[in-house]
């Protein structure tokens, strides 16, 4: 599904190398992880991904079904079935959620040669999706993520998700900012969306988001590499010892 | 102070094209008035202060620039599914064949030759004394123009809840057509009233309006500022609000190489409440695109309420500019002033300039203002491209969202939804070249 080979990647402004040669493999159906501690690059790689200005890919691909992506625009990554669910959803005021959604799961829909979604196809869809994420007619009628609080921002992206039904899921950094039962909300959202056909990569600081949504493969990032990568036990491995041990093992 | 010979000679020139129209004792000495009025202040030119960021002189000048006509292709008219009372005018003719009958409850309406005709008439109080007023403190001397030398106009008085809004139509046929039009608006005490607008009228254009609004009346304007590319156009609306009444006026304009929109608000009666929006849109791609709004609020009653919301979304060279004043006399305790006007500059050759004012001769007032100029949100863009969207329907998403607060000032739903719809059509149209 996803296939990142030597991605080398700075910042556009500054001379700073950010990722210093990544490499992953993400396989349909599967859930990969990726744990580092802060500055490692994931929240980059993340944004390098889903076409972000920015940064400068100075060496390596990304592709995704065998798709460039770095040659795509941003919103010809999503029509190809790329999705970020951000680490700080944006708020757009004057523009309602709902308004939102329609254009966005519309124009994707337009950019693969398929027909728009009616608007009563459409309502039917968004009530059902959002019912399951405990999302009320209220919180879709108002601004994207305005006055929404942290939990609901991010229910707010599982829902998008959700509507876009994209095949490679990016979550990064999901977990921040919620609480215990939002976090299994928010969880339960994204494994009702796990499927043979659809891949995720979840960026997590810390193991707790991970008891709820179960990763196939672990990987541990620092320094802008992916420095080691094992099973589930891995990130159990993260919370009892930290990175410091992982790290000293492979430096 | 005499009127310096350089500014003489450009308004003889002017004048010398212009005939003033027969009429009634009254109407003839309210258009010498006005005449008088205009020799001594002359015409504007760029040295004049009021004018340092609009540049008047193609408004001057003895005879209107040619303008293209602008082909609408298959879009619909606006207000289409609006129940209103139409009146057209082509090239500033009023066209009977093309307009309604001119009667509707609680109204009254008159082709203004016909009102000024009369020996008695209610225009008489109001036609070019509204005007005369707003020439102080800051001189307006196109309005003296237009009460002087207009063609033709309406005379308009309600007298109770006028159920279907009055809808002004202004038809541009001719490449060359310099149109003047005055109408004068009466809304007696505790009547109600919508006046909407639209279309580019002429190649040149001059327009103004008097409206007096009585205790506990209430007035609504829509104007939609046609699109022609070429167009010019100077208004001025003049108002004086009684007791309880209320006030509201959005424009949205869009094209157009000139638009200078004035507005004169004054609120003489306790507890009046006065907003006046605009929204314009400018693309100096076709084209050049000026966009001036000059707005002087006066508050001389106590606990009124006046806010200024003005948004401006330009590119490609495009131009705005945005003059707004709030002056409170003294005795006018309990005022609540705002003043708001914004642009969303959509790339580094368009522009903004913004004049805000405050005078306050009161000491228990609040009045606020500000201004901002600004791109557009680079991580909303981000945010709504990573979903799919496409840059430049995402651009324009964010536009309508900027521009909805001026919207949001028309009271009548169905009408702020008729040109929200309007405005999508014509970004739409925009992205498809």
């Amino acid at each position: 599904m996803l296939s990142i080979k030597n991605l080398h990647v700075k910042l556009e402004e500054e001379d700073k190398q950010i990722l210093k040669g990544v490499d992953l493999e993400v396989e349909a159906g599967r859930v990969h992880a990726i744990m580092g501690p802060n500055g490692s690059g994931k929240s980059t790689l993340s944004y390098v991904l889903s076409g972000r200005d920015g940064y400068e890919v100075t060496d390596g691909t990304a592709t995704l079904e065998g798709a460039d992506l770095l040659e795509m625009e941003a919103e010809e990554r999503a029509a190809a079935g790329l999705f970020l669910a951000f680490q700080y959803p944006v708020e757009i005021p004057g523009v309602g959620n709902m308004t939102f959604l329609r254009t966005a799961l519309n124009a994707q829909r337009k950019a693969r040669g398929e027909d728009e979604i009616s608007a009563g196809d459409f309502l039917k869809l968004v009530r059902e999706k959002a019912k399951a994420l405990k999302i009320d007619a209220d919180m879709l009628k108002r601004p994207v993520n305005v006055g929404f609080s942290g939990g609901e921002k991010k229910r707010n992206e599982i829902l998008q998700m959700a509507m876009l039904e994209p095949k490679m899921c990016i979550l990064d950094e999901t977990d921040s900012g919620l609480d215990v039962d939002a976090m299994k909300l928010v969880a339960d959202g994204v494994n009702a969306l796990r499927d043979a056909g659809r891949a995720f990569l979840v960026i997590t600081h810390y193991q707790r988001l991970l008891d709820h949504i179960q990763p196939d493969v672990v990987h541990i990032m620092a320094d802008g590499r992916i420095v080691k990568t094992g099973g589930p036990e891995l990130a159990l491995e993260v919370e009892q010892n930290g990175y410091a041990d992982i790290l000293g093992e492979t430096a | 102070m005499a009127v310096a010979q350089a500014k003489q000679d450009l308004t003889e020139a002017r004048l010398a094209g212009l005939e003033m129209p027969a009429g009634a004792g009254w109407a003839t000495e309210a258009r010498q008035g006005a005449l008088a009025r205009l020799r001594a202040m002359g015409l504007p030119g760029r040295r004049d202060e009021y004018w340092r960021y609009t540049d008047p002189t193609s408004l001057t000048a003895a005879a209107a620039p040619r303008a293209a006509l602008f082909d609408p292709g298959d879009e619909p008219p606006l207000y289409d599914g609006i129940d209103r009372l139409k009146i057209v005018f082509v090239d500033g003719v009023f066209d009977p064949a093309q307009s309604d009958d001119l009667s509707a409850e609680g109204l009254e309406v008159e082709r203004l030759s016909d009102a000024m005709a009369k020996d008695i008439h209610w225009a008489r109080d109001l036609y070019g004394v509204l005007e005369a007023r707003g020439q102080v403190p800051v001189a307006r001397p196109l309005a003296a123009l237009n009460t002087a030398f207009a063609t033709d106009g309406v005379a308009i008085r309600a007298t109770g809840k006028v159920s279907r809004p009055v809808s002004l139509i202004y038809l541009h046929r001719a490449e060359t057509s310099d149109a003047i039009l005055h109408h004068v608006v009466r809304v007696e005490e505790g009547a109600d009233l919508t006046i909407l607008e639209n279309g580019p009228a002429a190649a040149r254009f001059n327009k103004c309006m008097e409206i007096s609004v009585a205790d506990r009346g209430a007035f609504h304007h829509v104007r939609a500022q046609g699109r022609d590319h070429e167009r010019r156009a100077v208004t001025h609306m003049f108002a004086r609000l009684g007791a309880e009444s209320l006030y509201k006026s959005f424009t949205l304009t869009a094209n157009g190489v000139l638009t200078r929109n004035e507005h004169v608000v004054e609120l003489t009666g306790d507890d009046a409440v006065a907003h006046v929006a605009g929204a314009a849109m400018g693309d100096g791609k076709r084209g050049a695109f000026h966009h001036d709004d000059t707005v002087f609020v006066t508050h001389d009653a106590v606990n009124c309420e006046s806010r200024q919301v003005f948004k401006k979304v330009l590119r490609n060279g495009a131009q705005g500019v945005f003059q707004g004043k709030i002056l409170v006399k003294p005795g006018a305790q309990k005022t609540d002033g705002y003043q708001i006007s914004q642009a969303l500059l959509l790339d580094e050759d368009s522009s903004f300039q913004a004049k805000p004012e405050l005078e306050i001769y009161a000491d228990d007032v609040s009045c606020s203002h500000g201004s901002t100029t600004g791109a557009i949100d680079e991580t909303a863009l981000f945010y709504l491209r990573a979903r799919g969207v496409p840059k430049d329907v995402a651009t324009d998403l964010l536009v309508l969202a900027f521009i909805d607060e001026a919207i949001q000032e028309i009271e009548d739903t169905r009408l702020a939804d008729d040109i929200r719809l309007r405005l999508q059509q014509w970004l739409e149209r925009r992205r498809q070249g």
